[in-house]
């Protein structure tokens, strides 16, 4: 007989969670999510559906990645591609009402279609905050030092955060060039990591050997503080001199926090995030060659919705993190009683009694069993009821 | 230990050679093996030997820290990749040829290629509207035998155009291999990527 078309198929992108990686999944969520709230963050979720004018188009995920889908009334409906967009959305309409800062966290699923080889999934969950409402450089090092105690608390070994100025680069880039068409040429080669189109480009427009040499010297600026000196020297503009103070005191913020030596400046940082305005950064960690998460600041993103305000905050891709951790042996701690019909009264209520400890315990009757020895494989102990002997005879 | 993709075939002769200017110590059995990983243990690295177009898919999943590539390919698979280096080897350029004076075909014109990227990116920005048929090797054909009216392919010397009749209509981009590196390596291994980087700036032939 032809099997159906598709039987097993999963649309591109999309897959299933097995209970080996559900447990998994559930630590990692439940470690970070207790840290969240420990930093005073309140969760919050957010419809799967989110109309594409309001939503969609304040996300700055690309069009053609999103899924779009036509309600009864023929309105465009994305799956929310991305949680900050949905979230400024709630902030705006309901909770930011007095101007003060908001501390808001989500755990929720995202979607974004993608075209490409498998490796990419299309859904995956993200866990993350948002800090409505401060404007101050001391909200960017809170979200960065929170990102980085959850990193730690769930046990990764090795990452860097990269963290860079997008008001920063405009700075130097409008002063040199002048107009916003060149400097959106420029910062175009840097958000694609083309530097080698970065430093043609440059080469090829008239400018003074002074200035070409300022626009290359940005890609050289990585690292610790030390390179602060350097950008400072490399701006001269008012916008320039405020960005780069207020990385100086992101980092001098991150110190006291603790968390400065996993953090890396990278003067050139331009993230495929459009609606930065400010401090921006990614994480990336070994074993994984796709940024783990990221996050930044986005001021004008509120004003989407009619009520501006400033705001940052970061979303980590729980799938990366969890191939970044590594396996570990997390089979859920299952014990099963088997018992026979007989004795069905005496399994019921061991059972009870310790689910009431708080265990995990499987009933199941003998009779449904096909392959006692591979069955009995499943759980970590396993208690037999069977046969006539009953209570005495225990 | 870094890994590093390099292509088989045309450019990897010239990567290697570059690299042992770059004063890296490797065998000079090198290409001999048909071994497609190859440890070179003095140096601290990893060569894996893949299709040129396969690179930047090795590059961009993380399991080669760094790679050589044409800029072609980065051109046509566009991943997220940094491009560090022009390393100004295998110098060639992508080109659209045809028959001399033979005009696209009204209807449907079409074009055969190995670049479906950069062939439908190019019509497009030139305001044309063509079709775009995927080859895997000899485009030169398509055009012979009426497959295609034009094919936008990489010419070097431009012999294969001459030899089969064609000729280069358009000249779209030039192409030289290219230094790319995985965005996670380049922020964890940053200091060996760096010293890599600046010894083959070094040797580099400036145009």
């Amino acid at each position: 007989m032809a099997k159906k078309l598709f039987m097993f198929e999963k649309p591109l992108g999309m897959r299933d969670t097995l209970p080996f990686l559900y447990e998994l999944k559930k630590q990692v969520r439940s470690v970070m999510a207790e840290e969240i709230e420990r930093w005073g963050y309140e969760f919050i979720e957010t419809p799967t559906l989110e109309y594409y004018e309001t939503v969609g188009a304040a996300s700055a995920i690309a069009d053609h990645r999103l899924f779009k889908l036509l309600d009864q009334q023929g309105h465009t409906l994305v799956l929310r591609p991305d949680m900050t967009a949905p979230i400024a959305r709630v902030a705006a309409s309901r909770l930011y009402e007095d101007g003060n800062p908001l501390r808001l966290a989500y755990n929720a699923n995202v979607f974004r279609a993608q075209q490409r080889e498998g490796g990419r999934p299309a859904e995956f969950e993200q866990i993350g905050v948002e800090l409505i409402g401060d404007g101050t450089v001391t909200a960017d090092a809170e979200v960065i030092s929170l990102m980085v105690a959850l990193l730690k608390r769930v046990g990764l070994g090795r990452f860097s955060v990269a963290v860079g100025h997008i008001g920063y680069v405009n700075a130097l880039f409008l002063e040199i060039l002048g107009n916003e068409e060149r400097a959106s040429a420029l910062r175009r080669f840097l958000y694609e990591k083309n530097y080698v189109g970065y430093r043609e480009h440059v080469k090829s427009w008239p400018l003074s050997s002074i200035d070409q040499k300022r626009l290359l010297d940005l890609l050289a600026l990585r690292g610790g503080t030390e390179v602060m000196e350097k950008a400072k020297t490399l701006v001269t503009s008012d916008e320039g001199r405020r960005a780069a103070d207020e990385l100086e005191a992101l980092m001098a913020a991150l110190r006291t926090y603790g968390v400065a030596e996993a953090v890396k400046l990278d003067m050139a940082l331009v993230s495929h995030m459009s609606y930065y305005t400010g401090i921006l950064f990614e994480v990336y960690a070994e074993q994984v060659g796709f940024p783990i998460g990221n996050g930044g600041r986005y001021d004008d993103l509120l004003g989407k919705f009619s009520r501006p305000a400033p705001a940052t905050g970061f979303g980590l891709r729980v799938d990366r993190l969890i191939e970044a951790i590594g396996e570990t042996d997390v089979r859920g701690d299952i014990e099963c009683i088997v018992f026979s019909q007989e004795r069905l009264a005496e399994a019921v209520e061991l059972a009870e009694a310790k689910r009431a400890e708080g265990k995990r315990v499987v009933l199941q009757h003998i009779a449904g069993i096909r392959d006692i020895d591979a069955y009995s494989q499943r759980y970590r102990s396993i208690v037999y009821l069977l046969g006539r002997s009953g209570r005495d005879g225990q | 230990m870094l890994t590093i993709a390099m292509p088989k075939g045309r450019i990897f002769d010239e990567a290697l050679e570059l690299l042992r200017q770059a004063d890296y110590q490797l065998p000079p059995e090198f290409t001999e093996s048909r071994k497609l990983v190859i440890e070179v243990a003095e140096e601290q690295m990893r060569f894996i030997l893949a299709k040129p177009m396969d690179v930047v898919t090795y590059v961009e999943h993380g399991v080669a820290d760094l790679g050589i590539a044409g800029k072609d390919v980065l051109m046509e698979e566009e991943r997220d990749v940094y491009e560090l280096l022009d390393l100004q080897i295998s110098r060639c350029h992508l080109a659209v040829a045809g028959l001399p004076g033979a005009k696209m075909n009204e209807i449907a014109p079409r074009v055969a290629t190995k670049y479906p990227n950069i062939a439908s990116t190019y019509f497009r920005e030139q305001g044309e509207q063509v079709e775009i048929i995927r080859l895997n090797g000899s485009i030169e054909l398509a055009p012979l035998i009426g497959l295609a009216d034009r094919i936008v392919d990489i010419v070097s010397t431009g012999r294969t155009l001459k030899e089969n009749g064609l000729v280069e209509l358009e000249r779209i981009a030039e192409v030289t291999s290219r230094l790319i590196v995985n965005p996670a390596s380049y922020r964890l291994n940053g200091g060996d990527i760096e010293r890599l980087v600046d010894r083959l700036a070094a040797v580099i032939p400036q145009p």
